[in-house]
């Protein structure tokens, strides 16, 4: 199967090992991947902050980028969400509706990949130790991918799953909210994390770089003990 | 009240109920209450997104109908004797009840509970008129008695106050000497009202749906104290949203269903009640005269615009419930009577964005408030139509921002000059980096950094060791 790799600013920048064990898990299951090189952002930090039409230049972007995919796999729940809302963005514009409409249907996240579209559950992963998932907002409720994160960390041998405290109240971090607004933001990701630490979770699992980087850099800047995970991370462990 | 309630600003108000554990714990406390009982509400029923289906359908259908409906109830209101009133704007409305209460020589005057009241600043124009005013919701009233403290929840106005502070607001104000068990405090409130009940002229109510088919108007409470209000004073006037209609009982039974298991997740309150006009002759209690308000302030201007689907609310705060933003800063901090995410929408469009445009910022766009809305309002993407047309119409973002969106649109669409700028970025952040992160950032990574460690830009890039393990494709 071909898969054309969306690997997200965040993790193209700062957690490329997310994204090489994205690689390695997708391999192993027989993909053939690839990585359009003109993708750059989706465009979500200016969508999302008001500034729809500046924005457009970035998706149409990743439109063109991604034209010739067979299937588009991100590690980020919520860009794969951005590019779902293209054809919203393009509804008025005849030229790039029916593009914007083809990426967003060949598009998926890549937990909803591994289980929607290869039909696996169990990758193989080995990992010791108590986790929490968080369950990212876009990912979960608007793009609804919320059992396929779940039936796959059911499956890594060694882990055992504890639920996580109010899990469907969002992190704090929403792009330039976490900076925009800080005083609520600070609150939010406080209270994320101590519920986090309340499960003596030894990692806290998320399939979002940038639910995982605020409530990670936010662990440790309070120095609570609890290491954060990419859901590819986990999956591609072997220990 | 007048909608908007503080000079203070949207930072200012923030902080200041930030630092207010109390009430934080109320709120958390009464979220997480309320989100378990909801659920399981919604459960019990079953199918609930055939319910939330229908219950949208039914809110769009009068929508797009509202100018039918509204006559309709109107001629029988008329028919079966009451008085209505439309009101274009908030001083119309509060300006024809008082008008009616001095006809009638109104010297006290019995509320129930209702949030258009509120918005129409109705209490203040009663009272400069002479009129003595009493709230008999137990929230309200609560909040009257605490030297007219400003609602913070649509739902339970009263509900950033703990036990602990009400005993003590009643200790002060209504010579009450026991403890602050809830019973005994309800019991306290339940004997003074109880008398105001009998000596009031006017009894005011909200109206939670007016029914077209027949005239009515239909009251949702789980005290009670509207049926007092609607059967003692010989003078009942009832005030309602002009979107606030259904067709016949046959909707209003799908809508008291999706109110009541969202806003208290219960079946049904203890007391759902439905008036057609002034009492008949034979009846034994009901007003002698019955006046309905129908008030527009500002909603038609919403009626076929990207917003009007807000115009679907029914009030039960199943949003605010939700909202992971709330839950921090509490009702107060939006400055408006309508809080949360539902309040966020509102209050910019009926109040204007001058004294409302941080609040549709005031959202990580969670999306809990859409899932949570028994009526489906897309309340996320208001938000972010609201933030669209904030700096895209009205350019009322920070100059700085704006040139830093420009530059996005620059960069994010051309891999050379993200390449680049992701290269300078990387060696500029390297003397900043200590441990793989950064503790202190410089420009607007300091926003950041204030709170959290920044993650080191790692020392390769994914794309180049993907082209360099796999080639380039």
């Amino acid at each position: 199967m071909k898969v054309s790799l969306f690997i997200t600013c965040l993790v193209d920048m700062f957690y490329a090992d997310a994204g090489k064990d994205m690689v390695e898990v997708l391999e192993r299951q027989g993909c053939e991947l690839s990585f359009p090189k003109g993708q750059v952002c989706c465009g979500q930090p200016a969508y999302n902050s008001g500034y729809v039409e500046n924005s457009k230049s970035a998706m149409k972007n990743m439109i063109k980028t991604f034209e010739n995919a067979e299937y588009v796999v991100t590690p980020s729940g919520s860009c794969a969400t951005m590019f779902k809302l293209y054809p919203d963005v393009f509804k008025d514009d005849p030229n790039w509706l029916p593009r914007a409409q083809e990426l967003a249907d060949k598009t998926y996240e890549f937990t909803q990949f591994l289980v929607n579209v290869l039909q696996v559950e169990n990758v193989g992963a080995k990992l010791k130790g108590k986790a929490t998932y968080h369950p990212s907002c876009h990912m979960t409720r608007l793009l609804g991918a919320s059992e396929e994160p779940k039936k796959l960390l059911n499956q890594v041998e060694g882990l055992e799953m504890i639920p996580l405290p109010n899990a469907h109240n969002c992190c704090g971090f929403g792009g330039t909210f976490s900076v925009k607004m800080g005083d609520i933001s600070e609150q939010m990701v406080d209270e994320k994390v101590n519920s986090a630490i309340v499960t003596e979770a030894d990692y806290l699992i998320g399939a979002d770089c940038g639910c995982l980087m605020n409530i990670g850099g936010r662990a440790e800047r309070v120095g609570k003990p609890i290491r954060v995970m990419h859901i590819a991370q986990v999956l591609n462990s072997r220990e | 009240m007048a909608m908007k309630f503080s000079k203070k600003n949207f930072t200012d108000r923030t902080k200041d109920n930030i630092s207010d554990d109390f009430m934080r714990q109320a709120v958390a406390s009464a979220q997480e209450r309320l989100h378990g009982r909801r659920l399981d509400a919604a459960e019990e029923l079953g199918n609930w997104e055939e319910w939330r289906s229908h219950g949208e359908e039914i809110r769009q259908h009068v929508l797009e109908n509202l100018d039918f409906y509204l006559h309709q109830l109107s001629e029988n209101v008329a028919e079966r004797g009451g008085h209505v009133f439309f009101a274009k704007t908030a001083e119309e409305a509060s300006d024809y009840v008082r008008d009616v209460v001095k006809k009638k020589d109104g010297k006290k005057v019995v509320k129930s509970k209702s949030m258009v009241t509120e918005e129409i600043n109705l209490n203040a124009v009663l009272e400069e008129a002479g009129c003595e005013v009493i709230e008999t919701d137990l929230g309200e009233y609560i909040l009257q008695v605490d030297d007219h403290d400003p609602p913070s929840h649509i739902v339970a106005p009263a509900l950033h106050k703990n036990r602990e502070q009400i005993r003590e607001v009643f200790e002060g104000k209504l010579d009450y000497h026991k403890t602050s068990k809830p019973e005994e405090l309800a019991l306290h409130a339940r004997e003074k009202l109880r008398q105001e009940f009998l000596d009031a002229d006017i009894g005011i109510t909200g109206c939670n749906f007016a029914i077209a088919e027949t005239g009515s108007i239909s009251l949702v409470t789980n005290e009670g104290n509207a049926r007092l209000v609607s059967a003692l004073p010989k003078t009942q006037i009832t005030v309602m949203g002009m979107e606030r209609v259904v067709p016949s009982f046959e909707e209003f039974e799908v809508l008291v269903s999706l109110l009541t298991r969202s806003a208290v997740g219960q079946k049904l309150t203890s007391y759902v009640t439905a008036l057609t006009g002034p009492r008949d002759e034979g009846d034994v209690d009901g007003p002698e005269e019955f006046h309905l308000v129908i008030v527009d302030n500002g909603r038609s201007e919403i009626l076929g615009t990207e917003f009007q689907s807000v115009l679907q609310c029914i009030r039960c705060a199943a949003c605010v419930n939700v909202c992971p933003v709330y839950r921090h800063i509490g009702g107060h901090s939006y400055g408006s009577i309508y809080s949360g995410p539902i309040g966020a929408v509102l209050s910019p469009l009926l109040g204007g964005y001058d004294d409302f445009k941080e609040l549709p910022f005031a959202s990580t766009l969670c999306g809990a408030c859409t899932d949570a809305c028994p009526v489906k309002i897309p309340l996320h993407e208001l938000l972010h139509t609201h933030r669209r047309i904030i700096v895209e119409e009205e350019g009322r973002s920070p100059i700085s921002e704006r040139l830093a969106m420009k530059a996005f649109g620059i960069g994010a669409a051309s891999n050379p000059l993200y390449s680049m700028g992701s290269k300078v970025a990387s060696t500029a952040m390297k003397p900043l980096t200590k441990n793989d992160r950064i503790s202190k950032g410089p420009g607007p990574l300091k926003d950041w950094t204030d709170l959290r460690e920044f993650p080191a830009v790692g020392n390769t890039r994914f794309r180049d060791w993907f082209y360099d393990q796999k080639g380039g494709k």
